[in-house]
């Protein structure tokens, strides 16, 4: 083997690592609903078997160990021994984590304290008395042997001075059932030395009596060697128990042998053949102390459909060319536009199924990168069980979809943010156990993460059924550190969002588990970074949820090409309810500026794009131009005044924030066809400069 | 001729490992996922010797090896269990289903092809 080779041996094996740790917490998850299902002991015993497997190919010495441990105190379980609880399930998820830790640091070339390891393995064998180094530690069964290769560079047979051994052999009836064979095992016994074989017939019955099964003939081996008595039994091993056997060092008295010819040898094959026509003897002879066998049932986990492993930069490439693809099907269709070739003709028809083609493969480069959020809500798994116990809570942890698929590389930056909100979620949202029984609550607190796709985007929710957001709290906190005047007025949707405020936090005293030196401010920049958003809301008493949203792949939108004042622009089509015509709805002018239009579902704030962006003042007309009405997420709308739609496409996305800078109001650029570069407008932020608060004013205003 | 080896296990590292250390000690190499995939194998790929892990879903390797012998054929494959247990009863276990050796996990080339030659008719050197 390669040391390339190896390396990607290894690489893969670190990859099913991964797989086989997911394995291992869908076992605990269905443990902690069955704790006495068998079938998941097993599947558990086998991610970790295969684990400590594995660990041994690559010599990891530190993973092995563990890996051993905790499996032997699985099979305690899996065999019945002992019975588990959920103090055991508790122990067994923290073994899970930490040998989560130890394929991590191993794969990183990391040592980790192994005080963690031993503190883990002591309540193990407490916890099931189990011993693992009564069945192990024995893997001396084939040490290394030193073989004589060489077999062209033997001395003769019969020189009397030579080192080796004298072997009486004679099989029993199961040598033979077992797979087996004398002439094989002698062949093999050559590559020790070279070796003179003698077939002891005597006791063969004549053919008309001959009991199949047994064997009658004894073997007498003249094997000179180096080898040691002990590499020369080893041979041997397979077959002790099905023979009878007797080594001797050459010179010692010998075993009385018939002699026989040297001529017979190679008609042993024969005679093997002989003796025993029907080599797979009756059943009962193999099958009298057999325990009885594992219960076979169908596979436990769903298999995956057949997968290649493909290097990461392998896909980006792809997508960039895919990308590159899109771009320049939107020139050669504007090129083809201009020459304006007559409707139906050929190069119109071509042009339509390359767009349909183009965009086929846009979407399979895409999936390749999709992949579900489960490892990540595995991960926060173990996130909510140390911030339970770094903060003595009870806290019982929900997924909710998770096989929504979404962007690696989103659900890779996503853990971060994650990992932030779900803590804060267990430290400032849950109450403990003795303040929520007081409420009439549960002692555990349930907090839920949930994914699903919505037009285009992934959404994520960390919900928590907690106290909620302490707002006066919040604004008392937000004055005193000048965030807020004393007499701003606030709504409580504000309130609630004081707290992604840089260098907020909600907690007087910074404990054990926020005090990490970030905040929620930073969580939401890492999301924005993404292209995606967060946003808050509570309800005093019952809880928080920060509900996170991300488009689900980094490279490409289906957006709206829309002009504003000679201005190209894209709007996301996912954030446009409709498109209006300002001449047949209602808009009311409210104060010197403020305008709103009111439909079906009550009065929505007007923006004028072309102002907002500063191409052009406030259009005081609007009945030439267009409204998009858009929606965010959380249900807040705005129309946006635009002077004309003029496609809808995918568009590739460039970001402005690596290549620029953040611009309000802006989330990336994109390149048109015609090479030109087009901005791409982020309604979610203009809606959030401009939208509710406003809205809700002058709901009040109109009706008053 | 070429020996043919078929490897069970249902780590995909594993038979990756076996594979290639099998290809480069010059076999002929199949591998299965588990022992149900080793019985269809077993009869597709018809090889002289069979190394099977013991602990693996749907079928393990001591169900492996019985249904294996169960089978009318017209001679005893060979079948080596691979396994990182090595305790006496566990020899005891596979012999008693009818395995013909025992490798230990984790194994060298040197270990996996002495194995194999003490089992299989490799028919060159005799």
């Amino acid at each position: 083997m390669t040391g390339a080779n190896t390396e990607d041996f290894r690489a893969s094996f670190f990859e099913e690592c991964e797989e086989l740790l997911e394995a291992m917490q869908d076992g605990f998850d269905q443990m902690a609903v069955d704790l006495h299902d068998s079938e998941t002991m097993h599947a558990i015993f086998r991610a970790v078997h295969s684990i400590k497997g594995g660990a041994g190919a690559f010599g990891l010495d530190d993973l092995v160990a563990f890996a051993h441990h905790f499996e032997t105190s699985l099979d305690t379980v899996r065999s019945g021994t002992i019975e588990a609880d959920a103090n055991l399930l508790e122990l067994f998820r923290q073994c899970g984590d930490h040998l989560s830790d130890l394929v991590a640091a191993s794969r990183q070339g990391d040592m980790l304290d192994p005080r963690a390891s031993d503190a883990l393995r002591t309540s193990l064998d407490t916890a099931t008395g189990a011993d693992p180094d009564a069945d192990d530690d024995d893997m001396p069964e084939f040490e290394p042997i030193a073989l004589n290769l060489d077999l062209g560079d033997v001395s003769p047979v019969d020189d009397p001075s030579d080192k080796g051994f004298e072997i009486a052999f004679k099989a029993e009836p199961d040598l033979f059932a077992s797979g087996n064979e004398p002439l094989v095992l002698f062949q093999a016994l050559e590559r020790l030395g070279a070796l003179k074989v003698t077939a002891d017939v005597d006791q063969v019955a004549p053919l008309d009596t001959l009991d199949q099964e047994s064997c009658a003939i004894g073997w007498t081996l003249h094997l000179v060697t180096d080898a040691s008595e002990a590499a020369v039994r080893d041979a041997f091993e397979f077959v002790e128990g099905f023979c009878t056997l007797m080594v001797m060092p050459i010179g010692e008295p010998e075993a009385p042998i018939s002699p026989l010819s040297a001529d017979d040898i190679p008609s042993l094959g024969d005679v093997m053949n002989l003796q025993s026509p029907q080599h797979e003897a009756p059943k009962e002879a193999v099958q009298e102390p057999v325990p009885k066998p594992e219960p076979k049932t169908k596979a436990d986990t769903p298999k995956m459909a057949g997968t290649i492993r493909v290097d990461l930069n392998k896909v980006d490439k792809l997508i960039n060319l895919v990308g590159e693809l899109v771009i320049k099907e939107a020139m050669l269709s504007q090129s083809i536009i201009e020459i304006d070739p007559p409707a139906g003709s050929n190069v119109a028809e071509g042009l339509d199924s390359l767009k349909q083609i183009a965009s086929e493969i846009q979407e399979g480069v895409m999936a390749i990168r999709a992949q579900p959020v489960k490892p990540m809500f595995q991960r926060m798994s173990r996130i909510v069980r140390e911030a339970a116990a770094a903060t003595s809570k009870r806290v019982r942890f929900e997924t909710v979809g998770e096989y929504t698929e979404v962007d690696k590389t989103v659900v890779e930056r996503l853990v971060d943010p994650l990992t932030h909100m779900i803590r804060n979620a267990i430290d400032h949202g849950l109450e403990g156990p003795e303040d929520r029984a007081a409420k009439g609550k549960p002692e555990e607190g349930t907090v839920t993460l949930s994914a699903a796709h919505r037009s285009g985007r992934v959404l994520i929710d960390i919900s928590d059924d907690g106290a909620g957001v302490n707002r006066e709290k919040v604004r008392q906190l937000a004055i005193e550190r000048g965030l807020i005047s004393e007499e701003a007025e606030l709504s409580p949707a504000e309130i609630d969002n004081l707290l992604f405020l840089p260098g907020f936090s909600s907690k007087e005293e910074v404990s054990e588990l926020s005090g990490r030196g970030v905040g929620l401010d930073v969580a939401r920049s890492e999301i924005m970074g993404l292209g995606g958003r967060v946003s808050i809301s509570s309800t005093p008493g019952h809880g928080t949820c920060f509900s996170i949203s991300l488009p689900l792949t980094l490279a490409v939108l289906e957006g709206m090409v829309i002009k504003v004042a000679d201005q190209t622009l894209i709007v996301p089509i996912s954030a446009i309810q409709e498109t209006l015509q300002p001449k047949t709805i209602e808009i009311h002018t409210i104060g010197a500026e403020g305008r709103v239009l009111r439909n079906r579902q009550g009065l929505v704030p007007v923006i004028d794009l072309g102002q907002l962006f500063g191409f052009r003042p406030a259009s005081a007309d609007l009945d030439h131009r267009v409204i998009l009405l858009v929606e965010s997420d959380g249900g807040q709308r705005c129309a946006l005044v635009v002077d004309e739609i003029q496609d809808q496409r995918q568009v590739v996305i460039k970001s402005l924030e690596t290549n620029y800078g953040h611009v309000d109001g802006i989330s990336a650029a994109t390149i048109l066809g015609d090479g030109r570069i087009a901005l791409i407008v982020d309604p979610e932020n203009i809606i959030a400069d401009r939208g509710t608060p406003a809205t809700s004013d002058l709901d009040l205003q109109l009706i008053g | 001729m070429t020996l043919r080896v078929l490897a069970i296990d249902d780590s995909r590292t594993m038979r990756n490992l076996l594979g290639a250390t099998l290809r480069d000690a010059g076999y002929e190499v199949d591998l299965a996922e588990d022992g149900e995939d080793g019985l269809r194998h077993l009869d597709s790929f018809d090889p002289d010797v069979v190394i099977t892990d013991v602990n693996m879903p749907v079928l393990d390797g001591f169900g492996f090896i019985e249904a294996a012998r169960a089978r009318p054929c017209d001679r005893v494959v060979p079948i080596l269990v691979l396994t990182t247990e090595t305790a006496p009863e566990m020899k005891a276990r596979a012999r008693s289903v009818g395995a013909t050796g025992w490798i230990a996990k984790p194994f060298d080339e040197e270990k996996l092809v002495w194995a194999i030659e003490r089992v299989a008719a490799t028919g060159g050197s005799a």
